[in-house]
């Protein structure tokens, strides 16, 4: 039903300790698109997109239990003989509130390579302009590249987090509620954004904004109380949805 | 009187009673204004009879400290430089040690470490300075001997290192704090793309953390320069000008100590002269403390 | 991903991750720095004192021939001051902590009380012993004696009570307050009916560390020239003077010349007969167990604290 698959959950479990947070997920993530996962809060939305780049790794006591597979390398993700580090560098990640290092902008968007081991000038410095540029935060920024990271606005400053996360060239750009914190004219150009970006990098955003699925993504899952309860192209799922729920959602009888 | 009246009185009693616990507590709080004011007074009434016999730029400038031989000579610098020699030799073992001590305890200790080690070395702060002074002098200075067989028993080295070790659960403690404070989210940022415990550690939490720690080493250094009884103890009591830390050499405190145990007539120069060492001591701690605490403060606002 | 580039980025995840397993080593080195100190300082000193930790030497006055001499004197200075430092630190520095916790009001003046406060904390301590030289010893003519030192250390350790109360206070719960206000209370039926007993666990701790400190502080008490060789008690009340013939009065013991246990050490170590220093060594003991029960006891209250009370 999806074209070319990138990334996919299969039987997927996950426990903070003895709570079962997420209960078997089947979810696939198409190639170079954008896929949507929208719910109430609490119903395990950003657990599962942080499942996707082992960010429940960094506390003790989480569990995995499935598979999230990787294409097309063929490999699952979360298999503890997979490493982290090895993961997040193929899967990038925005989040909620912008979080920009305590270093210029430059540094910030440089950050990626340098983890990476990068040192060459010229190298850091095409790829940081290239970065900023597909943020579309270029123009605004080019003539204080050194200035300090939080000197930016809120809108700036997360794209500046996009950049960041795009600079290390990712497989799949995860985004966690990215326009939470912004008002509405920085929320529309990073939707204009993601909307965009999908040419480049293969996308999962977690939203609670259903108008905003709507806008951005060609496929959404609606999860509830830790289940997907249904996956589908964005345009039908919110015209005529499968699912009672799902539809008692997204009419907004509750939320 | 009737019931009302009465109780009109009761009530105006109580508000008294109230207002006159309000004020003793007041005074009791105010307690702390009054000791810095007496110290200030009595530090620069003290020091102003000795300025009345020596000159501010003898003081200062002159190289000898001599106040008890026939000639006596008063140049603040021999002593001014044992402080410094010490305080170096302190930082350089607490600076490194207690920023590692500090990164491990706040981004690399398992929780079970972090909980059974962190009581000892608030033990550690707890061992009063005269006992440090006994191991400055039998254990640490015996053991450098090893290594430099022509290290004098009295020396500026031992004591120094030990003032470090000593001044580490402060350093550490300031700077964790510092360090535990930096939002989460950095951190997280850091390891989604793809960095290692040690890279998000060096390149993310210290640069956030930077002026807390900067506190910590600051607020480490008011101690060291304040400290007395090691160096009094295993520094040798001797004003010695140099910058080598193998010599012997007296502090700014140890000068004092040592003047206090001898019996000196009140009002002599002797007598005023450790009142104006005190007040060379007060002013360099302050300094470093206020420092300190704008930069502990410059981070709290940061975050 | 091509299959090449994984395998120069897994070698340089490897690369990265031995940084990481080193300074998990480096670390805990670091760490154990403070650690293994305190044991090397503590069996040097077992080794050397250990022998001479008899009963007569915590009955025997200080004497010319090291093994006789014992530290009667300094132990019995040690409890006395002690006592009139905790007799004037703690009710000063709990009332000065509940007017600044729950009295002040934000202006200029609370804010100087404030600075001074943690200014104070910073100040060297042999300061104090100098402030107590010119003001208690001349000034007010206590001369060099138990109340000068008492009340020396007093100030020393204000800071430490005032801020364990302000903390203690600052932990409970403003519905409290709100609970014993809306039963028709005063404020200071608040303060001292409720908040002190509530707060006396956090209290306590901060009056333990601070005694701690004091006990092993010497530079003050040199300064204000506490004495080194004392081979004689202060007068218990209206016991005769065999000097005199005259009782001696209640307070006498106040204005007695005095030692305390630190003094004795540093005395010793600066000895040359290497007797002396074994009896340092002895003393070093008596006091570093001392500071080390009363922390490790106001560490214990403390976790205990934590644990127990969930507001």
């Amino acid at each position: 039903m999806v074209g070319p698959v990138k990334a996919e959950a299969r039987n997927f479990n996950f426990y903070y300790g003895q709570t079962q947070a997420l209960k078997n997920i089947n979810l696939p993530v198409a190639e170079h698109k954008v896929t949507a996962l929208i719910g109430p809060s609490g119903c395990g939305k950003s657990t599962l997109l942080r499942s996707f780049n082992r960010m429940h790794d960094l506390y003790p006591g989480n569990r995995y239990e499935g598979e999230i597979m990787l294409y097309p390398d063929n490999v699952n993700m979360i298999a503890p003989k997979v490493d982290p580090i090895e993961v997040r560098m193929r899967v990038a990640m925005v989040f909620q509130k912008p979080n920009p290092f305590p270093k210029s902008v430059y540094e910030n968007v440089a950050y990626g390579l340098r983890v990476r081991g990068e040192k060459r000038k010229s190298v850091l410095d095409d790829r940081v302009e290239q970065a900023l540029r597909n943020a579309a935060l270029w123009d605004e920024v080019k003539d204080r590249l050194n200035d300090l990271a939080f000197n930016l606005s809120g809108g700036q400053q997360q794209r500046l987090c996009i950049a960041r996360a795009l600079a290390a060239d990712p497989e799949i750009l995860l985004f966690d509620e990215p326009t939470s914190a912004l008002d509405p004219i920085a929320t529309a150009s990073i939707e204009e954004l993601v909307a965009e970006l999908r040419q480049k990098v293969t996308i999962l955003i977690v939203t609670h904004n259903m108008q905003q699925a709507a806008r951005v993504s060609d496929y959404t899952a609606f999860m509830y109380l830790g289940e997907l309860v249904e996956f589908g192209p964005t345009d039908e799922l919110f015209v005529k949805p499968k699912k009672k729920q799902t539809e008692d959602y997204i009419t907004g009888r509750f939320g | 009187m009737d019931v009302r009246s009465n109780r009109l009185a009761e009530k105006r009693l109580r508000k008294i009673k109230e207002r006159l616990i309000e004020f003793v507590l007041f005074l009791a709080a105010l307690s702390a204004v009054a000791t810095t004011t007496a110290i200030v007074v009595i530090l620069l009434y003290e020091a102003a009879g000795f300025f009345e016999h020596v000159s501010l730029v003898e003081f200062l400038t002159n190289t000898q400290w001599t106040p008890m031989f026939e000639n006596p000579q008063y140049g603040i610098l021999p002593l001014l430089a044992g402080t410094l020699v010490t305080t170096g030799v302190a930082l350089a073992v607490a600076v490194p040690v207690g920023l590692i001590t500090a990164i491990y305890l706040s981004e690399f200790a398992p929780h079970k470490v972090r909980e059974t080690v962190k009581p000892f070395l608030e033990l550690l702060e707890g061992v009063p300075t005269v006992v440090y002074g006994y191991f400055a002098l039998l254990f640490v200075t015996p053991i450098l001997q090893i290594f430099m067989p022509d290290l004098p028993g009295f020396n500026m080295l031992g004591p120094g290192i030990v003032i470090g070790i000593m001044i580490i659960p402060y350093v550490s403690s300031v700077s964790e704090d510092a360090m535990r404070a930096v939002p989460m989210s950095l951190r997280e940022g850091s390891y989604a793309m793809g960095a290692t415990r040690f890279q998000t550690a060096v390149n993310v939490v210290l640069p956030a953390a930077f002026s807390g720690v900067m506190a910590a080493f600051i607020l480490g250094i008011s101690r060291a320069v304040g400290e007395t009884m090691v160096v009094a103890v295993a520094a040798g009591q001797q004003p010695n000008f140099t910058w080598d830390p193998r010599e012997p050499a007296a502090t700014i405190t140890a000068y004092i100590v040592q003047v206090a145990m001898g019996d000196l007539p009140h009002g002599s120069i002797a007598y005023q002269s450790i009142f104006a060492a005190g007040l060379v001591l007060v002013l360099m701690t302050l300094v470093f403390n206020v420092i300190g605490h704008l930069l502990r403060r410059r981070f709290r606002e940061a975050y | 991903m091509k299959a090449q580039e994984l395998e120069a980025l897994r070698a340089l995840i490897a690369q990265h991750k031995r940084y990481d397993v080193l300074f998990g080593v480096v670390g805990l080195v670091a760490t154990m720095v403070g650690v293994v100190t305190l044991l090397a300082l503590f069996i040097d000193l077992i080794i050397d004192g250990w022998g001479r930790l008899t009963w007569e030497f915590f009955t025997s006055f200080p004497s010319r021939r090291p093994e006789e001499a014992g530290i009667l004197s300094s132990w019995v200075g040690t409890v006395l001051v002690m006592l009139v430092t905790m007799l004037a630190a703690v009710p000063m520095g709990v009332a000065a902590g509940v007017y600044l916790e729950e009295y002040a009001p934000r202006n200029w003046v609370t804010t100087l009380i404030e600075i001074n406060v943690t200014n104070l904390a910073g100040v060297p301590s042999i300061v104090y012993g100098l402030l107590a030289l010119g003001l208690f010893v001349y000034i007010l003519d206590f001369g060099e004696s138990i109340l000068t030192a008492g009340l020396t250390l007093a100030l020393l350790i204000l800071p430490v009570i005032i801020v364990a109360t302000r903390e203690a206070l600052r932990a409970i719960p403003t519905a409290i307050r709100e609970g014993v206000y809306a039963l028709g209370a005063t404020r200071w039926q608040l303060v001292s009916e409720h908040l002190i007993p509530y707060a006396s666990g956090g209290i306590l701790t901060g009056v333990i560390i601070g005694l701690a400190r004091a006990i092993g502080e010497t530079a003050p008490v040199i300064t204000i020239g506490a004495l080194t060789f004392i081979a004689f008690l202060p007068p218990a009340p209206f016991t005769i003077d065999p000097a005199t013939g005259q009782p001696a009065g209640l307070f006498d013991w106040l204005f007695s010349p005095f030692t305390v246990l630190p003094i004795q050490m540093f005395n010793w170590v600066s000895r040359p007969q290497p007797g002396f220093i074994l009896n340092a060594a002895a003393v070093g003991i008596v006091i570093i167990v001392a500071t080390l029960a009363m922390n490790a006891l106001a560490i214990w209250l403390r976790y205990r604290i934590r644990n127990k009370i969930k507001w």
